[in-house]
């Protein structure tokens, strides 16, 4: 009792996790926590140590310093207790080709000892959309099917922490709404951490976002925090009318120019301005009240994207 | 008595799940049915072959003419059924799966032991027709037809052992096969007359006694011969252990390469 009211909303605790291999650094002393209700996406560039953070936290693989909790329990001593807690998808959603959906999943509700196998494989088939194939061998399933049945299996005892490393990976745009709407429903009770390439999907799930480069830590915030300190978070572009005269555009340029607020004004395009904001603040009331008189095509407040941010925080990275 | 029971079951927690969907995954593909039926041509040709066992010659109500030549077809086909058990998990990364579910490592790895050993043991038992033969030609000693299918079954165990080894190893099936067939083959040679002589020659009559122990060739013999010797049965008990010991520590190192 004492145990579950300590640990009620951390779920995962990751403590000074490190792994080298020789000189290179896969993971260099990581720390952070994950509470129930977050979906925490590791962001990063190939080889960044996403995949060994993921694998030391589900205690496959074992730290060279650190310790990671996982419900309370101690992956290193504790292995059983914490894995029991752990649905996992591994990179690329390794299985067993020769089983068929519905023995695969059968085999996971027996070594995970569920007390009612049957529901539970139904209910794991019914969540990820797997009803059409599950007589079918899972070596004759698309990439698409076969990343479901590791879903399912990862679901299959409805863990408290679910970890997924590239879960939308080789499912086409409509399977993978299917699994964004998932992971929202499931959300609320668990901690999920996901690894991702794709930045938009961090955007659309996540409630957290860790940038990992070097097996370091870069950046630990909401998608919306991150994206407010993107590099064109909130530029202002203009599309001036294509009659105005040169000179009026250069008046105009100026003039935004002045202001205590702006850092700079570009011109991408012809008639186009783009006016950088000071701290990234928000000034299109002040922008309106200059360009009032000015004929334009129209006038845009940019929100900035998380992959300006991503490029910038890991420039000289491989990816 | 009962913390030592629930601390075995912590230890080699997963065994039962893993053993029952490795001995069914030999039976949903093809490789299992064309073991058995390699096995059970090449045991009866040489049972039966005039240039080998001589069986239908003799015309003896014992199975001698099938027990001899037991190790020798198994030093190739055990490490077959071996060679996939842990190179094809780390080749496809289900390894990564299996290990990070309530499994302990030595739990899969026994699991995984017993399902390959009763695989063996249900190709044994379709040799029927030989024990079934022999009671029709006379009245056979039925003590040792036990012992020597015991016999095979625990020499049977320690080339598993050996081959699983070499399976946990690599990644490569046919160099966990190469490998499991050589190590494998020292065993078996290691009692032969002229191997024994030839290390007393080289290394002198103390290293001959020891390679003389660690034949697995004599240790059967004697239990085919319907001797039930306690140091014969712990020699097959020992060396299984040991390699399956030897190869939960290689796994221990090898599973995340």
């Amino acid at each position: 009792m004492e145990r579950a009211k300590e640990t009620r909303d951390v779920l995962v605790e990751v403590c000074d996790l490190a792994k080298y291999y020789g000189p290179i650094r896969a993971v260099d002393g990581i720390s952070f926590e994950v509470r129930r209700g977050d979906v925490l996406g590791f962001l990063g560039p190939n080889g960044a140590g996403k995949t060994t953070a993921m694998k030391m936290i589900t205690g496959f693989l074992e730290p060279d310093r650190g310790a990671v909790r996982v419900a309370g329990f101690d992956v290193a001593s504790q292995g059983l207790e914490s894995r029991r807690r752990i649905g996992y998808l591994p990179e690329n959603a390794p299985a067993y080709g020769e089983m068929t959906v519905g023995g695969f999943l059968e085999f996971i509700a027996e070594v995970r000892s569920l007390p009612d196998s049957e529901r539970s494989v139904r209910s794991a088939v019914e969540k990820t959309g797997l009803e059409d194939v599950v007589h079918q061998t899972i070596e004759t399933l698309s990439k698409g099917y076969k990343r479901r049945v590791g879903l399912a299996q990862a679901l299959i005892h409805d863990p408290e922490v679910l970890i997924l490393d590239e879960p939308t990976d080789g499912l086409d745009p409509n399977q993978k709404a299917v699994v964004h709407e998932l992971i929202a429903r499931l959300a609320a009770d668990k901690a999920i951490i996901l690894s991702t390439h794709i930045l938009d999907e961090v955007e659309a799930i996540c409630t957290r976002t860790m940038i990992i480069s070097e097996g370091q830590i870069l950046e630990d915030s909401t998608p919306a925090e991150l994206m407010r300190r993107a590099p064109r978070h909130n530029v202002i572009r203009l599309r001036l009318a294509a009659h105005l005269a040169l000179d009026s555009v250069a008046g105009l340029r100026q003039r935004l120019s002045e202001q205590p607020w702006c850092v700079g004004v570009d011109a991408p395009a012809e008639a186009v301005l783009e006016i950088r904001p000071r701290d990234g603040g928000n000034y299109l009331q002040q922008t309106l009240d200059l360009v009032r008189g000015t004929e334009l095509d129209g006038i845009e407040l940019l929100e900035g994207r998380l992959n300006d941010l991503f490029r910038e925080l890991t420039k000289g990275v491989a990816a | 008595m009962s913390a030592l029971t629930d601390r075995m079951g912590q230890r080699f927690a997963g065994t039962r799940a893993v053993f029952r969907r490795e001995f069914r995954s030999y039976f949903a593909s093809p490789m299992g049915y064309i073991f058995i039926v390699i096995f059970l041509v090449a045991s009866g040709f040489l049972t039966l072959s005039r240039d080998f066992g001589r069986f239908l010659e003799l015309r003896q109500a014992d199975l001698d003419p099938f027990f001899t030549y037991i190790p020798w077809l198994f030093v190739i086909l055990v490490p077959a059924v071996a060679m996939r058990l842990w190179a094809e998990e780390r080749k496809t990364g289900s390894v990564e799966l299996l290990l990070t579910l309530p499994v302990t490592l030595e739990g899969a790895y026994l699991g995984k032991f017993l399902a390959g050993w009763c695989f063996l043991g249900f190709s044994l038992v379709l040799t029927w027709p030989v024990v079934f033969q022999v009671a029709r030609l006379g009245d056979p000693d039925w003590g040792v037809i036990f012992s020597g299918y015991l016999a095979c079954l625990l020499v049977a165990a320690a080339f598993l052992a050996v081959g699983m080894l070499f399976s946990a190893l690599t990644r490569n099936q046919v160099v966990a096969f190469i490998l499991g067939v050589s190590a494998s083959v020292v065993f078996l040679i290691l009692g032969l007359p002229q191997s024994l002589e030839a290390i007393g020659r080289l290394a002198g009559g103390y290293f001959e006694e020891v390679a003389a122990s660690l034949s697995l060739v004599d240790h059967f013999e004697t239990l085919t011969r319907g001797l039930l010797e306690l140091k014969s049965l712990l020699f097959f008990i020992l060396f299984t252990v040991s390699w399956l010991a030897g190869g939960m520590l290689t796994l221990r190192e090898t599973k995340a390469d």
